[in-house]
């Protein structure tokens, strides 16, 4: 017996008795004998849970948990501990899409608070059920832009995060797409680089962008609109509290990463992208959408809605496959962003804005490193070295921080949260001198 | 179940918090106004109690597995076992920075190696990227690895996908976005290929072929070897959609078969939790002959330990990181605590339930398969249909009687199909009193047939107007 077997041999005799089978090879006949396995598996015998409990332990042991001052995509968040507790409720962890309505209404009700609130967030019409992240994200805005205009390019900032710009190649190479970069001058967005076209159907920028520089992508949205293409900003979750909203840019289409608000860094997931976009695009949108709508009685009730856009309906002319999407996630976000609410995510915002300019001063004042950019930024910044980069960072790891990622030679991107106090800028400052 | 509608916005009261944080003294710092937010930010106003409450309640109206019997077809809602959340919530696995060094994270790249080599070991494949969010990422990014074998071979004509039509939606639709032309070709009487069909579509256009094995009808292909050398002649790849795999462990490798490409759902074999619709796993695996085409970053082992690399002929990256480490990290730890002695044990005990329902109701409800079936089956609706009693209705009625309905409407080949997957987790006692519920049910249908229309009864809402819905959407709640 096992645990997770309830089985006893009796029960195993009256279920075949009620089948009229032999024994339990024989309802397997229909697999042809030569591809029925004949060896053991090659994996570990099976271990007890206290064995369990133990290795786990000791692979845990062996992850350096560090102070850490890197972002570029992934923010050493704080979770509050009603946000787990409440998003571990076996209802809404072990409970699948929510198919059935009538007893799906928990999962249907949080959908429509994360879609209000990331209409609140980006000023934009309406949001689906979430994404996977916030790179493949991006990467459906695009799609959205594609099957709008019927174009075939999308101009991509080279202020962009790598990553993101690497998940977006991805999908248009399938989608015979052309990605076609607008350069970077002084850390931003040339804008005078752009020559007039109508083969783009839109453009695709980040805020804050890569370097943690915060762009007026006014005169982009302008410029693009008047080619007739779409403006799609890819903004992370935390900075849509404090910095221009897309709508306010005229964006028709807003994509990110949520995982800055009190997601786990988990090696990089399990994270949560939103996607959020105008009413003429809407039946565009890739993804799940609850709505409301009332049952027999009249009662108010939430249902999955526009399905026909979607994959079990419309199969191949789906406008996405989507059908999982990171739905725990973006319950997180949602119970996170109802205890932070309105006031504390100005005060967490302004913390992470003034905390970023006080390590960035600091810096500069041990005179080992000198600015990059000299722009408006927001969270991270990029500074070069006058030491080597690398030995610092190893030297940094000895005491348990995390430093700058090496975005180019000797060029650190830092980066804070609203976790980082005073007192840690002040200690990294002391290791850095100290390195010197 | 009970009845709460509020939502958080309509709790919020000015000056209310549920947060308590503290800034240092630090100097404040203004950005230039064209670069600050304009709009009010409207977020609920809540202390930590009201934000407590409500979602307690909110889950409320939920069903999970902890539930009850949650009988799902393709779906494999299996237990998702607690020591794996505990462990994988580990200060250790929770607090890493995706991008800190890898000599700093060996502990979670030996669990992507790990997990990988166990994924292949079970299902015969040569690798797998577990960098897929989802099955329906797992198949895209599978699809893209095909045009990228086929490009690598510069045969660029092969632009089209075959897809039988008892396939999982999401088939053609991952076809269609990475780029392909669609084929459904039609199915035999249970569901399985065609062999004319295929060989009637099968040219030199033709890319590979996608099928899911046991297919949706729970029938298992038994021609596969066939099929799969069909498609290899023809110069194409077969990719197997491991949703179905469940019925498989212990039994047969899909690699054996001749599949070329593969993705699992670890949501669902792998037992980590659905979440209401994710997280997921959705694992893409290859042959030898594909492994340079996986998703970036690959992991290797070296005599310093693990660490990534990227592959130059790799599709590229499908997500900003490594996929859901969180979740397949329970995956690892599932597969561990079952172990080689009990693994193989999984699909012969869900085969064994799936035919116990299958033969206990058979003589009320439509068998359009008569025969032993994999790890589900379908009923085609009530034998006795004299008072007009439809699938929807016995899927809303069993609600009442406090169970998941299984999958209904769905594989499309059969008009009032009912998919009914039971798991291996489930004891005989459970299944007998779900297997009561529908005799019930079937009754019912004949003395008060009214009352089956009409289910159900007692949830938190009641059937819905899903018209109305879609015909004036209302997504959020300024639409109010």
């Amino acid at each position: 017996m096992h645990k997770y077997f309830p089985h006893t041999q009796h029960d195993v005799e009256e279920m075949l008795k009620v089948i009229g089978a032999k024994n339990i090879d024989d309802l397997f006949k229909a697999i042809p004998k030569d591809l029925q396995i004949k060896k053991d598996y090659n994996i570990p015998l099976a271990l007890s849970d206290i064995e369990l409990d133990h290795h786990l332990n000791e692979l845990a042991g062996k992850n350096q948990i560090l102070k850490i001052f890197r972002g570029a995509g992934a923010y050493d968040t704080y979770t509050p501990s009603v946000v787990s507790a409440l998003s571990s409720r076996q209802e809404f962890l072990t409970s699948y899409t929510p198919y059935q309505p009538e007893v799906s209404q928990g999962t249907l009700q949080y959908i429509f608070e994360f879609q209000s609130m990331i209409t609140m967030l980006t000023g934009l019409n309406v949001a689906n059920a979430s994404m996977y992240d916030g790179a493949t994200s991006t990467a459906e805005a695009m799609f959205m832009a594609n099957a709008h205009t019927k174009k075939n390019t999308i101009l991509v900032s080279e202020t962009i995060n790598p990553s993101i710009l690497e998940v977006i190649k991805t999908y248009a190479r399938y989608k015979k797409i052309n990605v076609k970069m607008i350069p970077m001058k002084d850390g931003i967005t040339d804008i005078h680089s752009l020559d007039q076209s109508n083969d783009y159907m839109g453009v695709i920028v980040q805020n804050p962008n890569y370097y943690g520089i915060v762009e007026d992508y006014t005169n982009i949205s302008n410029w693009i609109h008047e080619q007739g293409g779409l403006l799609i900003i890819n903004q992370d979750g935390q900075s849509l509290g404090i910095l221009r909203s897309p709508a306010s840019f005229k964006a028709d289409i807003a994509a990110g990463e949520l995982q800055s608000l009190g997601v786990p860094l988990s090696f990089g997931g399990a994270y949560v992208g939103y996607l959020a976009t105008t009413n003429a695009l809407m039946r565009k949108m890739p993804g799940r959408i609850c709505g409301v709508t009332t049952d027999v009685d009249g009662k108010r009730a939430f249902v999955l809605t526009l399905q026909a856009r979607e994959q079990h309906i419309r199969r191949a002319k789906a406008n996405s496959n989507i059908c999982s999407n990171q739905s725990l996630m973006a319950l997180s976000v949602t119970i996170y962003l109802s205890l932070i609410g309105k006031n504390g995510l100005k005060e967490m915002t302004q913390h992470v804005l003034n905390a970023s300019h006080d390590l960035y001063t600091k810096l500069i004042h041990t005179g080992l490193f000198e600015p990059v950019f000299n722009q408006p930024f927001y969270r991270e910044f990029a500074l070069k070295a006058r030491v080597d980069l690398k030995a610092l960072n190893n030297y940094l790891l000895t005491h348990n921080i995390l430093g700058p990622l090496e975005i180019e030679n000797n060029v650190g991107l830092f980066a804070v949260t609203e976790k980082t106090t005073l007192k840690d800028i002040n200690n990294f400052i002391e290791k850095v001198v100290a390195f010197k | 179940m009970i009845y709460y509608d509020k939502l958080i916005f309509e709790l919020s009261k000015n000056e209310r918090i549920g947060y308590h944080f503290k800034s240092d003294d630090f100097k404040t710092v203004t950005l230039p106004s064209n670069l600050l937010r304009m709009e009010p930010l409207d977020l609920p106003e809540v202390s930590e109690l009201d934000v407590v409450r409500h979602y307690t309640n909110v889950s409320k109206k939920n069903f999970g597995i902890d539930s009850n019997f949650y009988p799902l077809g393709s779906c494999t809602m299996k237990y998702n076992p607690k020591i794996n959340d505990q462990l994988a919530s580990l200060r250790g696995f929770q607090a890493i920075h995706p991008l800190q060094p890898t000599s700093t994270a060996q502990g979670a790249l030996h669990v992507i190696y790990e997990t990988n080599r166990m994924l292949s070991e079970l299902t015969g494949m040569y690798a797998y990227s577990l960098n897929t969010f989802a099955g329906a990422h797992g198949e895209l990014a599978g699809l893209m690895i095909m045009r990228a074998y086929h490009d690598k071979n510069k045969d660029f004509n092969r632009q089209t996908i075959i897809v039988p039509d008892s396939a999982h939606g999401t088939n053609p639709a991952s076809a269609s976005v990475a780029g392909f032309n669609v084929v459904e070709i039609k199915s035999n009487d249970d569901g399985t290929v065609n062999i004319e069909a295929l060989k009637a579509a099968l040219n030199d256009t033709v890319a590979g072929l996608m099928l899911t094995n046991p297919n949706t009808a729970g029938v298992f292909e038994k021609d596969i070897k066939l099929v799969a050398d069909l498609v290899h002649e023809a110069g194409g790849l077969v990719y197997y959609d491991g949703a179905n795999l469940n019925a498989l462990l212990g039994k047969a490798k899909p690699g054996d078969m001749g599949f070329d490409i593969t993705h699992l759902n670890l949501h669902k074999t792998f037992s980590t939790p659905h979440g209401g619709g994710g997280p997921g796993s959705g694992p893409v695996g290859v042959s030898e002959k594909l492994v340079e085409f996986l998703p970036n970053p690959h992991i290797i082992k070296t005599d310093n330990g693990y660490t990534f690399k990227n592959f130059e002929d790799s599709i590229g990256m499908v997500g900003s990181f490594y996929g859901n480490f969180s979740v397949y990290l329970r995956a690892y730890i599932y597969i561990l605590s079952l172990g080689k002695e009990n693994i193989g044990k999984i699909g012969p005990y869900a085969v064994l339930n799936a035919n116990y329902i299958q033969a206990s109701l058979k003589h009320l409800y439509q068998l359009p398969i008569k025969d032993y079936c994999m790890h589900e089956f379908v009923f085609d609706g009530l034998i006795d249909q004299s008072t007009h009693v439809k699938t929807l209705d016995i899927a809303k009625r069993l609600l009442d009687y406090g169970f998941h309905a299984p999958t209904i409407y769905f594989p499309l080949i059969f008009s009032q199909s009912m998919m009914i997957e039971p798991t291996e987790v489930e004891s005989k006692e459970t299944l007998d009193a779900f297997i009561h519920a529908l005799k019930v049910i079937a009754e019912e249908a004949i003395l008060d047939p009214e009352k089956v229309k009409h289910a159900p009864h007692t949830t938190p809402v009641r059937r819905l107007d899903e018209v109305t819905a879609a015909r004036s959407p209302k997504v959020s709640f300024k639409d109010l």
